[in-house]
């Protein structure tokens, strides 16, 4: 049992590790879209949101999960969508201003 | 078909990592926040395969709520508004978590059976985390919206009741290890994390609330990842920790801008600092005499400089002036004037910010240059255009020990041959060296620069 969470938590601190090393290297001028882009990655939640509601355990159960579905999906298509809304104005180079 | 969807999370979180990889380079962070939104979809699809899951109707109706509510909000949010939507964002995310721990501890709690402890560990997590980051993420919105007191509302023995909170949050998910079939314990603890979230932001300064928003962004990556632990899901975890070392950098980042430590955002109570000691901040600077200009003698200055480096702050933002300040850089740069943008760290209201307003104004970004990068360009600038910003060229951060932003990096527009300030209020704290200052709103202003340069006045 305990050797479950622990390999849990070996993941977990890695994949920091790989988180640190990749947004290091985002530039400043991309801080913003960083962070609402990453903000729908942690909606991921909607695995675990999704699993909850689906499971039919108990009603109130059930209730929760579909409202933690909602919020997830809140999260995951405001985030995606506004951060491509802002990188899109940053794709946008006029060559006319040199 | 387990191990189906085990890949497909595996997917999932390659898919998050090159996506943040792509974001290195404006030239292909939009591709990259695609192909994140691609794992995101593939994640959802996998975890339908889910036979464990037997009614799909819910999911269904929740989904399509929450996806209607999210895309409504990121079509007619306006830039200037966007910490307050990334701090929503971050608080339905941790909502989220803090449902699913709750859920699941509903779900798993019979009268007098215990649960296992290291799904019982992760759920209060999961639900504590959750909690905070969801009220966190709201008042901190609250605040940047202005619907809420952006200045510090402190109340004594505030941090003890922080904590002794905290700590009966943790005794009672201890309670529950024991004896858990007390729903009342379980539903007062949820209430105690969120009424922590409250408190824990309500004393921090409006100015402060990048540091928090990033803060609020790294909790909700631990609640997500936390909520992995409840469900021992390898995906959830992976793409709970990226978020969450994204939002620790961030912060680390804004602090050092600020030349705070993180331990002083938090418990500083910083706004309330900077009210009280009002605007004596620049008294230690050699002040070069302020006065007042004209536009038409800011058009000349500006008219004939070879390079100007135009310095945005929020007030810019909050003037809607970011248009007409590209204008007039347009107007300038057709007369051979070299225009840069000199972007302080913490211009705007969250990092990068200011950069995301100018790209909406399509200002090229090559020519937006960070602190470190422009500060030695300052020295053979002619015309330093000041738009809106205080701290961040406030000399007093230099060589004045007892400001409250003494030794924050700021930007060297002293150096440069002219400097015009434009803002509403000519703070003296501020002005120490401030060569013109141009009154109104600088919306106005830039429109009457641009009209003389446009006249023959300047020709």
């Amino acid at each position: 049992m305990m050797e479950g969470l622990v390999i849990l938590l070996v993941i977990f601190v890695l994949a920091m590790f790989v988180g640190l090393e990749v947004v290091t290297k985002v530039p400043a001028r991309l801080h913003t879209p960083l962070m609402s882009g990453s903000n729908a990655i942690s909606g991921i939640t909607i695995i675990g949101s999704t699993v909850v509601a689906g499971l039919g355990a108990t009603k109130l159960a059930t209730v929760l999960g579909v409202i933690a579905v909602a919020f997830a999906m809140i999260n995951v298509v405001g985030g995606y969508v506004v951060t491509d809304r802002m990188l899109q104005m940053f794709k946008k180079k006029p060559e006319g201003g040199k | 078909m387990a191990a189906l969807i085990e890949l497909a999370y595996l997917a999932a979180a390659a898919l998050f990592i090159i996506g943040l990889k792509r974001m290195a380079s404006p030239a292909t962070a939009r591709a990259g926040n695609f192909l994140s939104a691609v794992g995101m979809l593939i994640a959802i699809v996998g975890t339908l395969l889910d036979r464990h899951i037997v009614s799909f109707q819910w999911i269904v109706v929740g989904g399509a709520i929450g996806s209607g509510l999210g895309l409504w909000m990121a079509r007619a949010v306006r830039m200037t508004a966007m910490p307050q939507m990334v701090g929503i964002l971050n608080g339905f995310g941790g909502g989220a978590s803090q449902l699913v721990g709750a859920a699941e501890w509903h779900r798993l709690m019979q009268p007098g059976a215990l649960l296992p402890l290291d799904t019982a560990v992760s759920i209060y997590m999961s639900t504590l985390i959750g909690g905070v980051t969801f009220a966190g993420s709201m008042v901190a919105a609250g605040k940047l919206q202005e619907i809420v007191p952006g200045r510090p509302v402190l109340f004594p023995f505030q941090h003890l009741f922080n904590l002794v909170l905290f700590l009966g949050g943790a005794a009672m998910g201890m309670y529950l290890l024991i004896s858990p079939g007390r729903p009342e314990v379980f539903a007062a603890m949820n209430v105690a994390a969120l009424l922590l979230g409250v408190l824990l932001v309500i004393p921090i300064g409006g100015a402060d609330m990048p540091v928090v928003i990033c803060l609020l962004n790294s909790y909700s990556g631990l609640a997500a990842a936390t909520t992995g632990f409840v469900i021992s899901n390898h995906g959830l975890i992976i793409s709970g920790a990226l978020v969450g070392a994204s939002g620790i950098i961030l912060t680390q980042i804004m602090c050092r801008a600020m030349n705070r430590s993180f331990t002083n955002v938090l418990f500083g109570g910083f706004g309330a600092a900077i009210a009280a000691s009002g605007g004596s901040g620049g008294r230690g600077a050699a002040p070069r005499g302020v006065r007042e200009t004209s536009a038409e003698e800011a058009a000349l200055l500006l008219g004939y400089a070879r390079s100007v480096i135009v310095v945005p702050g929020y007030g810019l933002a909050v003037a809607q002036a970011q248009h007409q300040v590209r204008e007039l850089a347009d107007l300038l740069e057709k007369r051979g004037v070299e225009v840069k943008y000199a972007i302080h760290p913490v211009a705007g209201r969250m990092p990068g910010h200011m950069n995301v307003l100018l790209a909406e104004a399509n200002v090229p970004y090559p020519k937006l240059f960070d602190m470190e990068q422009i500060n030695p360009a300052f020295e053979w600038t002619d015309v330093a255009l000041v738009v809106g910003a205080n701290d961040v060229v406030n000399p007093a951060a230099r060589n004045t020990p007892n400001s409250p932003i003494y030794g924050m990096p700021i930007l060297d527009v002293d150096k440069a041959r002219h400097v015009i300030f434009l803002k509403r209020s000519l703070n003296p704290g501020f002005a120490g060296n401030s060569v013109l200052h141009g009154s109104g709103p600088c919306d106005q202003d830039f429109r009457a620069i641009c009209v003389y340069l446009r006249s023959s006045a300047v020709a």
